[in-house]
C-alpha cells in the first residue's frame, strides 16, 4: 500500500499527519471496514448506500485525529449531530443545537485584501471547517484534505475489489 | 515573551507574504493531476484554486460512487469480516 507515495519515504517527525502515511490508511480500513461490519447487522437497505457514505467520512476524520483543521471540522460536526439526536429523542429541545450552528457558520473574513479569489469561497465551501480558516490555513489543510481522499478512494476501491474476486 | 506571541499571531494572519502563498498555492499545483506535469509553466493562482475545486468534487463524487457500489455489493454478498481486514493489513 505504501508504495504509491514513492516521494514521501519518511514522514516528518515533528508533523506525521502531513502526508496521509501508510498508518492513516490503515487506520481509516480498520475503522471503516469496523463501520461495514456494523451496517450489516442493523441497517435497513434502503439506507445503506448513505450510511457507508457517512462512515466513510467520519473513518477519515477520526483516522487523522483531531490534529488537523477539516478533520477536527467533521469531528466536531458529527458530535453535534450525535448531540442532537440525542436532545431530540429525549426532550425534542431544538434552541442550543440552533444557536450553536448559526455562530459557527462565518469565523474571521478574509485576513488579506489582495488574495480576494471568487475561487476561495469555492474551496471554503468544500473543504470541511474551510468557512473559519485564515488563507494560509486554508490552502495547506486543502492539500492535506486531498491526499487524504486520494487514499480514501485508493482504499475503498481495494476493499471493493476484495468482494468483487470473492 | 509577549512580543514574540504577538508576532507569530501577525505573520500567522495579517502579514501573509506573497511568498507563502506562492509555495502554497505551488505545493496544491503539484496534487492536481491536470496541472503538476506542467510545473514549469507558472499558472496563476486563481486558476489553480479553480482546479483543485474541481478536483476535489471528482474526488467527492468518486467517493460517493465507490460508497454506491459498496453498498449494493454488501446487499448481495455474505462476507468473512475478519479475513477481510487480515487480507487488507497484509497486503
Amino acid at each position: 500500500m505504501t508504495t504509491t507515495h514513492p516521494k514521501n519515504p519518511t514522514t516528518h517527525p515533528k508533523n506525521p499527519t502531513t502526508n496521509p502515511s501508510s498508518v492513516i490508511r490503515t487506520r481509516f480500513a480498520v475503522r471503516f471496514l469496523h463501520a461495514m461490519k456494523k451496517l450489516n447487522k442493523k441497517t435497513p437497505p434502503s439506507r445503506r448506500y448513505h450510511t457507508i457514505r457517512a462512515a466513510a467520512c467520519a473513518s477519515m476524520a477520526s483516522a487523522v485525529g483531531p490534529r488537523r483543521a477539516w478533520s477536527r471540522a467533521i469531528l466536531r460536526k458529527i458530535r453535534a449531530r450525535t448531540l442532537h439526536d440525542h436532545l431530540i429523542h429525549k426532550s425534542r429541545n431544538h434552541r442550543l443545537i440552533t444557536r450553536r450552528k448559526s455562530a459557527g457558520l462565518r469565523g474571521n473574513p478574509r485576513d488579506q485584501e489582495e488574495v480576494g479569489f471568487r475561487q476561495e469561497d469555492d474551496l471554503r465551501g468544500l473543504v470541511p471547517g474551510g468557512e473559519g480558516m485564515g488563507f494560509c490555513r486554508l490552502l495547506s489543510e486543502t492539500a492535506h484534505y486531498i491526499k487524504c481522499l486520494r487514499a480514501q478512494v485508493q482504499v475503498m476501491t481495494n476493499i471493493l475489489d476484495h468482494y468483487s474476486s470473492s | 515573551m509577549s512580543t514574540r506571541r504577538s508576532r507569530s499571531r501577525q505573520s500567522g494572519s495579517a502579514r501573509i507574504t506573497d511568498d507563502q502563498i506562492n509555495e502554497l498555492v505551488s505545493k496544491l499545483q503539484q496534487l492536481l493531476p491536470e496541472m503538476h506535469n506542467r510545473r514549469s509553466d507558472k499558472r496563476s493562482a486563481a486558476k489553480v484554486l479553480q482546479e483543485t475545486c474541481n478536483y476535489i468534487r471528482s474526488l467527492h463524487r468518486e467517493v460517493d460512487d465507490l460508497s454506491e457500489r459498496l453498498s449494493e455489493l454488501l446487499a448481495n454478498t455474505d462476507t468473512t469480516q475478519a479475513a477481510l481486514i487480515r487480507s487488507l493489513l497484509t497486503q
